[in-house]
C-alpha cells in the first residue's frame, strides 16, 4: 500500500541503486541519471563502488536538484534494490516515508521489512525470463526494466529514453528494439499496478542550459589533449587510468597526421611509477609536454624524482587523481589526502605548485594550463583531482578553447638565441624572476650543452660542493616560487567585500557541498564570507582573506586537516583562527557536514 | 639542424669526416682513481664518436648513480648530459628518446645501477627496444660506497676484505638475451681494439643496443680471488671473434674466407665484420649464444665480442605507430585540435 504524501516535491529528491558489480548496471543507471538532464533538470550521480570486477556490492546514486545542488546530500528517497547481499542495510537506509523498489520474484525476508516506507515490488526476473530467451538479456535487461518502472514512477519521459538508446546504440540499432521493450514492461508493470507518479518526480525544465555531463578524468584527458602534451607515460592505478583512456581516445581522434596516419603522441604504459614518472620527466628535458598520472600510492613513489625535476628545474605535469589513504586504503572511494605529500614531495627543502580543480570543466582547462606553467617556471606541476571528481560525471559548463591562445612554451633558447647569448648559463637567473633560461639537446654543435643532474650544482651546471653556491641556487629557487604565486589561479571568492566575521574556504570538489551549504546558512541568516582556493603555493588574496577574518573554517577530505596545515605553514597564521571541517568516511562531503560545525561554534560564541 | 663549422683549437689535429677534431668529442677531466677501467671505456666512447664522425652535439648521454655514471662528464662535452636517480636512466632516456628519436642516445650505467636498484628498468627498456646503446661499467662492486659486492659479483668472487660473496651472480647479457634485446655485446675495459668497433656497431643499431664491459674497479676489487679483476679477466677473457666495423663508405674489396669470417649487414647499411668466429657460433642465432653461454659458465669463460645480433629489430617508436618527426617539434597546429573540434565534442556531452 502507498502513502501519500500532502505535498508533492518536484525536481528535488535522492535515487539510490543498490547492484552487483559487474552485471552491467552501471550503464542502465547511467541512462537513469541523463534522462533527467536532458528534460533540463540538474542532476548529479556518484558512483560508490568496490575495488572489485565482479560479484561485490556497488552502489549508484542520483541527486535531482531544481535549485542546481550537486553535492552529495544525506537521505535516501528511493531506493532500487536489485543486491541480496546488501539487502537488510539498503531497506535500513531509506528515509522514513521513502519508497524501495525490489525484485519480487523472491518474497522479502519478514524481518527485513519496515512499517515507515514504502515496497514496491516488481517481478524483475520473472519477466525477463518471460519476455527474452537469450541469456544474456535476461540479465541485463532486468536493469531496463527497472529503468523503466522508476520513469513511471517519477514521470521521466520515455522520448528521452528511447532517443538516448538510439543513440547509445548508433549502428547496432537490433539492439534497440529489446532496450525499448524492456523499458515499456517496466512502465506498463507500474502502470497496472501501483499508483504513480510517486510524491516526488520530476518535471521538464530549461535550467541546464548549454552544460555538458561527463567526468573529470575525461576532461582532463582532453585538457592534456589541447594543452600540447606529445609523451605520455603511466602505471594502471585506480581512479587516475581512465584519465590516460580519455587521452588516448582523443588523441585517437584528433591527432593523427594526415599524411601517414601515424600519431603525433606516443603513450607509454610503465613498469611501476618511478619508471612512469621518469620518462615523463625525460620527454620534458627533452622538449616534449609530458604528462603521467596516478593516485596516491603511485605519487608516493614518485617522490624521488620529484625532488629530481625540482632541483635540476625540469617541467613536468602530473595528475593525482586521489583516494583513500593511507597505503592501499580504500582504493575505490574518494580524498583529498595527498596534498601535503605533494605540496612537499621528495626529500630535502622542496615546494611544488599544485593545481586543484573543482569541475570538469576546471580540469580541463587546469591540465591544459599545467603544461604553460611546468615550462614557465621550469618545475614539476602537480594537478591534484580526486575520485569523485574524475570517475563521476558531472554536469558543467562547457569547454571553451579560444583559438588565439598561444601556448607559453618558457625560456628555452634556440641556436641563433644561443649565437647571441654573452655568457650563458643554466641556472644563471638573468631578469631576476628566479627562472633560468634553458636549452634542449640538438639546439647547438658548440653551445648551449650542460649537465643535467640532481647533485648540487652552480649557475654554469657545474658540478660543486660549495656552500655559497649551495645556498644561492636553493634561495633562488624559493624566488621562483613567489614568482609561482603571481602565475597560479588564484582563489575565487563568493562575496566582491567581505561582510562577516567568519569565513570559510575549500577547494575542489568540496565545492559542491559548500556552495549548497552557504546558501542553506544565509537563508538562515548566517553571513559567511567564502573563498575557493585553487592552486599552492598560495596568492597574496588568500592570506588577505585569512587576515579580514576573526573566525575561518577550512572543508577539507582528509582527517589531518591538511589545507589547514599548508596555510598555517605557508602563511604563519595563527592555527587558533583555523578551525577544520572534515570529511574523511571515503564518500564525497554533504552540506550537512559542513553546516553542523559552523552551526555549532556560532551557537556556542553567541 | 646541422652545423659543421664549430670552432677549431687545433687546426692541425687530424679531423673526421665531419671536420671535427677527437678532442671535440673529450669531455672534462675525470676524477675517478688512477687506472679505473671506467676511463678506458669513456676513451673508447670518444675514439667511436669520433671515428664514426657523429655531430656531438646530436648526442644525448644520459646515466643513473655511481662512478660508471659520473662518466658522461668525462665524454662528449658537447652533448646534453642527464645524470639521472639511481637506477632510473632507462626510463629517463626513454622519455627524451620518445620526444626526439632523431638524437643517438649513449646510456652509461653501473652494476649497481643496472643489476639491482634498476634492475627492472634494465629488464623493461629492453623489452620495449629503445633505440639507444647502453653501456655498463660492470666491476662487480660498489665502489663510490667502498666496494660492497654487487649483484653482478660472481659466486665465490673474495672481495678486498677477503669475504666471500655466497649469492649467485646476475649475467647481464644472458638477461638481456632473455629479454628481447636486438644488440648484445660483452668486453673488457683494458681491450680497446674490441670495444671501440662494438661501441660503433651499437650505435649504428637501430634498437636496443647493450654492451656490458667488465671494468675492474682499481681500488675495491681488483685484489687475488676477485673474479672482476684484472687479472683474472685477462686469463678468463675468450674471444668469440675479433671484430671490424666497416662504415657504409668504404667498399669491401677483400674476398672473404666462409670458415671464419661473417659479414653482417646492420640497417643502416654500415657492417660489421667478424673474423675468427668462434666454430659453431652464430651471433645471429640466438640459440647458439644461449649455449655459448652456459658452456662457459661452465668453464669458468667470460665470453667477449658480439655475442647477438637482431638486424630485423624494430624500435619502440615505429612499434607503437609513432610519427618520424620529433614529437618536441610539433607546432601547435598539429597539436592543438582547436575550438570547432571542441564544440562539436561539447555537442555529443549534452
Amino acid at each position: 500500500m502507498l502513502r501519500k504524501n500532502d505535498m508533492s516535491t518536484i525536481n528535488d529528491f535522492v535515487v539510490r541503486f543498490a547492484n552487483v558489480n559487474g552485471t552491467g548496471s552501471a550503464s542502465a543507471n547511467a541512462l537513469f541519471a541523463k534522462s533527467i538532464f536532458r528534460m533540463g533538470v540538474p542532476v548529479s550521480a556518484k558512483n560508490i563502488f568496490p575495488s572489485n570486477i565482479q560479484g561485490l556490492p556497488t552502489w549508484y546514486e542520483v541527486r535531482v536538484s531544481e535549485k542546481g545542488y550537486l553535492g552529495r546530500k544525506n537521505g535516501i528517497d528511493l531506493m532500487v534494490s536489485v543486491n541480496p547481499q546488501s539487502l537488510k542495510k539498503d531497506i535500513a537506509s531509506v528515509r522514513p516515508g521513502g519508497y524501495f523498489v525490489y525484485d519480487s520474484t523472491k518474497k522479502l525476508y519478514e524481518e527485513f521489512l519496515r512499517e515507515d516506507i514504502n515496497f514496491i515490488g516488481i517481478p524483475l526476473m520473472d519477466i525477463c525470463n518471460r519476455e527474452f530467451s537469450d541469456p544474456r538479456q535476461k540479465q541485463l535487461f532486468k536493469n531496463i526494466v527497472y529503468v523503466g518502472a522508476l520513469a513511471k514512477l517519477l514521470d521521466i519521459s520515455f522520448d528521452e529514453l528511447e532517443k538516448l538508446l538510439s543513440e547509445q546504440f548508433k549502428g547496432k540499432e537490433k539492439l534497440v528494439i529489446p532496450n525499448v521493450k524492456a523499458l515499456n514492461l517496466g512502465g506498463d508493470y507500474i502502470a497496472e499496478n501501483f499508483d504513480y507518479p510517486l510524491d516526488f518526480r520530476v518535471e521538464r525544465r530549461d535550467l541546464v542550459k548549454d552544460w555538458i555531463l561527463i567526468d573529470g578524468n575525461a576532461a582532463a584527458g582532453l585538457g592534456a589533449v589541447y594543452g600540447g602534451a606529445s609523451v605520455v607515460s603511466w602505471y594502471p592505478i585506480t581512479p587516475s587510468t581512465s584519465l590516460v583512456s580519455s587521452f588516448e581516445k582523443y588523441a585517437n581522434k584528433l591527432r593523427k597526421d594526415p599524411e601517414t596516419g601515424k600519431n603525433n603522441f606516443s603513450i607509454v604504459q610503465s613498469e611501476d611509477e618511478l619508471s612512469a614518472i621518469g620518462m615523463a620527466i625525460g620527454a620534458n628535458w627533452n622538449g616534449a609536454r609530458a604528462f603521467t598520472a596516478t593516485s596516491g600510492p603511485g605519487l608516493s613513489l614518485m617522490n624521488e624524482f620529484l625532488g629530481l625535476a625540482y632541483y635540476s628545474e625540469i617541467p613536468v605535469v602530473l595528475a593525482d587523481v586521489q583516494r583513500s589513504g593511507p597505503s592501499t586504503g580504500m582504493p575505490t572511494r574518494t580524498q583529498q589526502s595527498d596534498l601535503l605529500m605533494a605540496a612537499y614531495a621528495s626529500h630535502g627543502d622542496t615546494k611544488h605548485v599544485l593545481l586543484i580543480p573543482s569541475t570538469p570543466t576546471e580540469c580541463f582547462e587546469m591540465m591544459a594550463e599545467a603544461f604553460d606553467l611546468a615550462e614557465q617556471l621550469q618545475t614539476p606541476v602537480l594537478f591534484m583531482t580526486d575520485l569523485d571528481l574524475g570517475m563521476n560525471e558531472h554536469m558543467c559548463p562547457p569547454f571553451k578553447w579560444d583559438d588565439n591562445r598561444k601556448y607559453n612554451r618558457g625560456k628555452v633558447l634556440n641556436a641563433e638565441e644561443l649565437e647571441e647569448a654573452q655568457e650563458w648559463g643554466r641556472y644563471k637567473d638573468v631578469d631576476g624572476d628566479g627562472i633560468p633560461y634553458r636549452t634542449l639537446p640538438g639546439t647547438h654543435p658548440t653551445k648551449g650543452a650542460y649537465f643535467t643532474r640532481g647533485s648540487s650544482h652552480d649557475e654554469k651546471a657545474v658540478y660543486s660542493e660549495d656552500s655559497d653556491t649551495y645556498v644561492r641556487i636553493m634561495n633562488r629557487l624559493v624566488k621562483k616560487l613567489e614568482t609561482a604565486k603571481t602565475l597560479v589561479p588564484g582563489p575565487s571568492f563568493y562575496q566582491e567585500n567581505n561582510e562577516s566575521e567568519i569565513g570559510v574556504i575549500f577547494f575542489g570538489t568540496s565545492r559542491y557541498a559548500a556552495e549548497e551549504a552557504l546558501d542553506i546558512m544565509r537563508a538562515d541568516g548566517l553571513k559567511i564570507d567564502a573563498m575557493r582556493l585553487k592552486a599552492f603555493p598560495f596568492s597574496q588574496d588568500v592570506a588577505d582573506f585569512i587576515n579580514a577574518h576573526k573566525q575561518v573554517f577550512v572543508v577539507e577530505q582528509n582527517r589531518d586537516a591538511q589545507m589547514r596545515t599548508l596555510l598555517i605553514n605557508e602563511l604563519e597564521v595563527n592555527p587558533k583562527k583555523l578551525i577544520r571541517v572534515l570529511n574523511f568516511d571515503g564518500t564525497p562531503i554533504t552540506a550537512d557536514l559542513i553546516i553542523e560545525p559552523i552551526n555549532a561554534l556560532n551557537l556556542q560564541s553567541i | 639542424m646541422s652545423y659543421i663549422k664549430p670552432k677549431f683549437e687545433h687546426p692541425r689535429a687530424p679531423k673526421n669526416t665531419l671536420g671535427y677534431t677527437r678532442k671535440e668529442y673529450e669531455g672534462s677531466l675525470s676524477t675517478l682513481c688512477a687506472g679505473c677501467g671506467h676511463d678506458s671505456i669513456s676513451a673508447a666512447i670518444i675514439d667511436a664518436c669520433f671515428e664514426l664522425a657523429i655531430e656531438p652535439h646530436r648526442v644525448a648521454k644520459l646515466s643513473g648513480i655511481g662512478c660508471s655514471s659520473k662518466t658522461p662528464a668525462y665524454f662528449l662535452n658537447n652533448s646534453h648530459g642527464f645524470n639521472s636517480v639511481h637506477g632510473r636512466m632507462p626510463s629517463v632516456a626513454t622519455g627524451a628518446n620518445l620526444a626526439n628519436r632523431d638524437l643517438v642516445y649513449l646510456g652509461v650505467s653501473g652494476d649497481g645501477d643496472s643489476a639491482s636498484i634498476g634492475f627492472g628498468q634494465f629488464a623493461h627498456v629492453i623489452r620495449r627496444n629503445l633505440n639507444m646503446t647502453y653501456i655498463v661499467m660492470n666491476n662487480g662492486c660498489y665502489g663510490l660506497t667502498k666496494g660492497q659486492d654487487s649483484a653482478t659479483a660472481d659466486q665465490g668472487s673474495v672481495s678486498k676484505a677477503g669475504s666471500v660473496n655466497n649469492f649467485e651472480g646476475i649475467d647481464l647479457c644472458a638477461i638481456a638475451i632473455e629479454l628481447g634485446a636486438t644488440y648484445v655485446a660483452q668486453s673488457f675495459s683494458g681491450d680497446k681494439g674490441q670495444l671501440i668497433p662494438l661501441i660503433k656497431a651499437a650505435l649504428s643499431h637501430s634498437g636496443f643496443s647493450l654492451i656490458n664491459v667488465v671494468s675492474p674497479c682499481v681500488t675495491f676489487n681488483n685484489n687475488p680471488g676477485s673474479t672482476k679483476s684484472y687479472d683474472y679477466v685477462r686469463e678468463h677473457n675468450e674471444a668469440l671473434s675479433s671484430l671490424d666495423f666497416v662504415p657504409v663508405k668504404e667498399e669491401i674489396t677483400t674476398e672473404y674466407n666462409e670458415i671464419d669470417v661473417k659479414m653482417v649487414e646492420m640497417h643502416d647499411g654500415t657492417f660489421i665484420k667478424l673474423n675468427k668466429l668462434h666454430q659453431g657460433f652464430d651471433p645471429q642465432d640466438k640459440l647458439s649464444i644461449i649455449n655459448a653461454l652456459q658452456v662457459a659458465r661452465q668453464k669458468d669463460e667470460i665470453l667477449t665480442g658480439l655475442l647477438y645480433l637482431d638486424t630485423n629489430s624494430i624500435e619502440l617508436n615505429d612499434l607503437i605507430g609513432t610519427v618520424n618527426k620529433p614529437l618536441n617539434s610539433l607546432t601547435e597546429k598539429e597539436l592543438c585540435p582547436g575550438s570547432a573540434v571542441l564544440e562539436g565534442i561539447n555537442a555529443g556531452l549534452r
